[in-house]
């Protein structure tokens, strides 16, 4: 984990560099140094979430105020009871966590084999594959749905070519292919995560290993089973768990390509919590529906982390 | 024979799947500036035009003009920049105490940095919309300035005290005998070998700023305020597309983006791929 290895290098590192002299002296300077990152992150990090959790449980909504005050777990029990957006959302946020981060790892870990592999213009080629990684989502969405138009969609004019389709398709607008499309799109954007992350752990392996494997006759698919994904093994598992995360949260190419229609085919449950932030008003009930996917996606992770026994051989 | 083998096999398992995902990578973008290229009867005509036939550039100039990409690339330079500078400043501050001193509380702050990488960024919007409702700061600058800041520090914190335990603390204190004080030799030794890692904090920070979306959408009511994402997606959101424009308003986004990333790509392999490894 990033900050998890930084931690402890910086907590070496420091440790060998105690200070001399000047330590009674110099004792407040480093509390000035973190004060401000300190404040700005109390202030517009934490306090934030603080107050989700507070809104959680009052009535909140600011096109009725005269309704404004505590409300209990009303909020929470609306939810689980009466909402009949939540289930239908959550279970197109599994479906589109799910079918996004794997086919992100599996593309992004060919796309990591590939480059991982020596040949000319190497460099460039890698900058290039990398490029989605810098584009917005929202970027993304204007892009992917000049591909996906009806009238002047490239997407149409070669499936048509193909003989795959007789007539140009509304792709975002019908509920047969309006999901599908935006995973495309997503996937675009999302390979190089993986191929990057993937790429780094992937060129630190010892090449002693691959030797050793062909010594003892493994083919390439053998030796990529026992030896490459063994030694990936702690990189696959936080970075799938970080863009789980990611992706869950993720609403960018969902909010601009379909605005979760039609017919709420798209709508995942942050698409949801978002389209009630950005439209709505009421920011008490919005908050109570941010509270029960943070409890999703902790549990998830708690779970996840346990059973794959991250950093355990 | 072993050779002519070698090839097909290299083909198959290298040339072929890498050109193919390369395609796919490259298409969208290839079609984007084509399609900004071309006059605005020309966009929809069939057959389809894969190279402009007539290219124009009207559809930059209504863009840039009538649509307010000028604004919004203005206001996302704005929020871009000063961004940068605040997180570099803070950054570094910190990533320095962290690096260079032993203090009482070093392991909560750490632990309170890690924390924050599990905030889920779309559980913010709600409660920073009324925060900078109640600052009087909706549509401004700042709000976007001070939350994109907090969201950077604890990431490049982390990076930027990396950087700072790769300079050898002895180089500082050999600066310091000869006569430096420690601001001296702070700006004369660890500041330039510090150069390349502050630069590439600074350009993941703008990459951040400059791409980010659903936080702007909220705190930004004004068209004259908006961020080129918001634009965009204003744009898109409109009953009649000009598409012309649309995909010329794409391109004005994506070129600072593209060259920042070209430039810092290598830093970013390494610095990710470095800071993911288990």
């Amino acid at each position: 984990m990033s900050l998890s290895q930084g931690v402890t290098e910086t907590v070496i590192n420091s440790e060998k560099t105690v200070k001399r002299k000047n330590i009674k002296k110099d004792r407040w300077v480093p509390y000035l140094f973190i004060l401000p990152s300190f404040l700005i992150i109390l202030g517009f990090l934490f306090y934030p979430i603080a107050t989700v959790f507070y809104y959680s449980v009052q009535h909140y909504d600011v096109s009725a105020p005269y309704y404004n005050g505590f409300a209990g777990l009303e909020n929470f029990k609306e939810i689980f009871t009466n909402d009949k957006m939540f289930i239908p959302s959550l279970i197109n946020s599994l479906k589109w966590v799910v079918t996004e981060v794997g086919l992100q790892l599996v593309f992004g870990m060919i796309l990591a084999l590939l480059l991982n592999q020596t040949f000319k213009f190497r460099g460039l080629v890698r900058a290039v594959a990398f490029i989605p990684w810098a584009i917005s989502g929202v970027l993304a969405s204007t892009m992917w749905s000049l591909m996906f138009n009806e009238h002047m969609g490239v997407l149409n004019d070669l499936l048509m070519k193909l003989g795959i389709i007789d007539e140009p398709q509304a792709f975002l607008a019908s509920t047969s292919t309006a999901f599908t499309s935006v995973i495309i799109a997503e996937l675009w954007r999302g390979i190089p995560f993986f191929a990057i992350t993937l790429l780094a752990s992937l060129s630190s392996i010892p090449n002693e290993l691959y030797e050793a494997a062909k010594v003892d006759g493994a083919s390439r698919w053998k030796s990529f089973i026992y030896v490459t994904l063994p030694q990936l093994k702690n990189t696959i598992v936080l970075t799938t768990l970080l863009r789980v995360v990611w992706e869950f949260n993720n609403v960018d190419l969902l909010f601009n390509l379909t605005g979760g229609g039609p017919a709420h085919s798209t709508t995942t449950l942050t698409m949801y919590i978002a389209d009630l932030a950005v439209h709505g008003s009421n920011f008490g009930y919005g908050s109570a529906l941010t509270v029960v996917s943070f409890g999703i996606l902790l549990v998830f992770a708690i779970l996840y982390l346990k059973l794959s026994r991250y950093e355990k051989e | 024979m072993l050779t002519a083998n070698k090839k097909v096999d290299k083909l198959l398992t290298l040339y072929l799947p890498l050109t193919m995902l390369l395609s796919f990578t490259i298409f969208p973008i290839y079609w984007t500036i084509n399609t900004a290229f071309k006059p605005e009867g020309d966009i929809i005509k069939r057959p389809l035009q894969y190279l402009p036939v007539n290219p124009t550039t009207e559809n930059f100039v209504t863009a840039w003009t009538n649509v307010g990409f000028a604004t919004f690339f203005k206001n996302s330079l704005i929020v871009g920049v000063s961004t940068v500078l605040v997180v570099l400043i803070c950054s570094t501050l910190s990533g320095y105490a962290l690096s260079r001193y032993q203090f009482k509380g070093k392991r909560s702050f750490m632990i309170m940095l890690l924390c924050t990488q599990f905030i889920p960024r779309a559980m913010m919007i709600i409660p920073l919309f009324v925060i900078f409702k109640n600052l009087g700061l909706i549509s401004n600058p700042l709000s976007l300035i001070i939350t994109y800041t907090a969201i950077e520090i604890p990431f490049t914190t982390i990076l930027m005290s990396g950087f700072i335990s790769n300079v050898p603390k002895e180089l500082e204190e050999a600066a310091m005998i000869d006569g430096c004080s420690k601001l001296q030799s702070l700006r004369h030794v660890v500041f330039p070998l510090l150069l390349p890692g502050i630069v590439a904090t600074g350009v993941f920070t703008f990459i951040y700023t400059w791409n980010e979306f659903l936080i702007a959408l909220m705190l930004t009511n004004q068209q004259s305020k908006f961020t080129l994402p918001v634009g965009l997606s204003t744009m898109l959101g409109e009953f009649s597309i000009n598409y012309g424009a649309l995909a010329a308003g794409s391109v004005i986004a994506l070129i600072p983006a593209v060259i920042l990333f070209a430039y810092a790509q290598k830093h970013l392999v390494n610095g990710m791929g470095g800071a993911v490894k288990g």
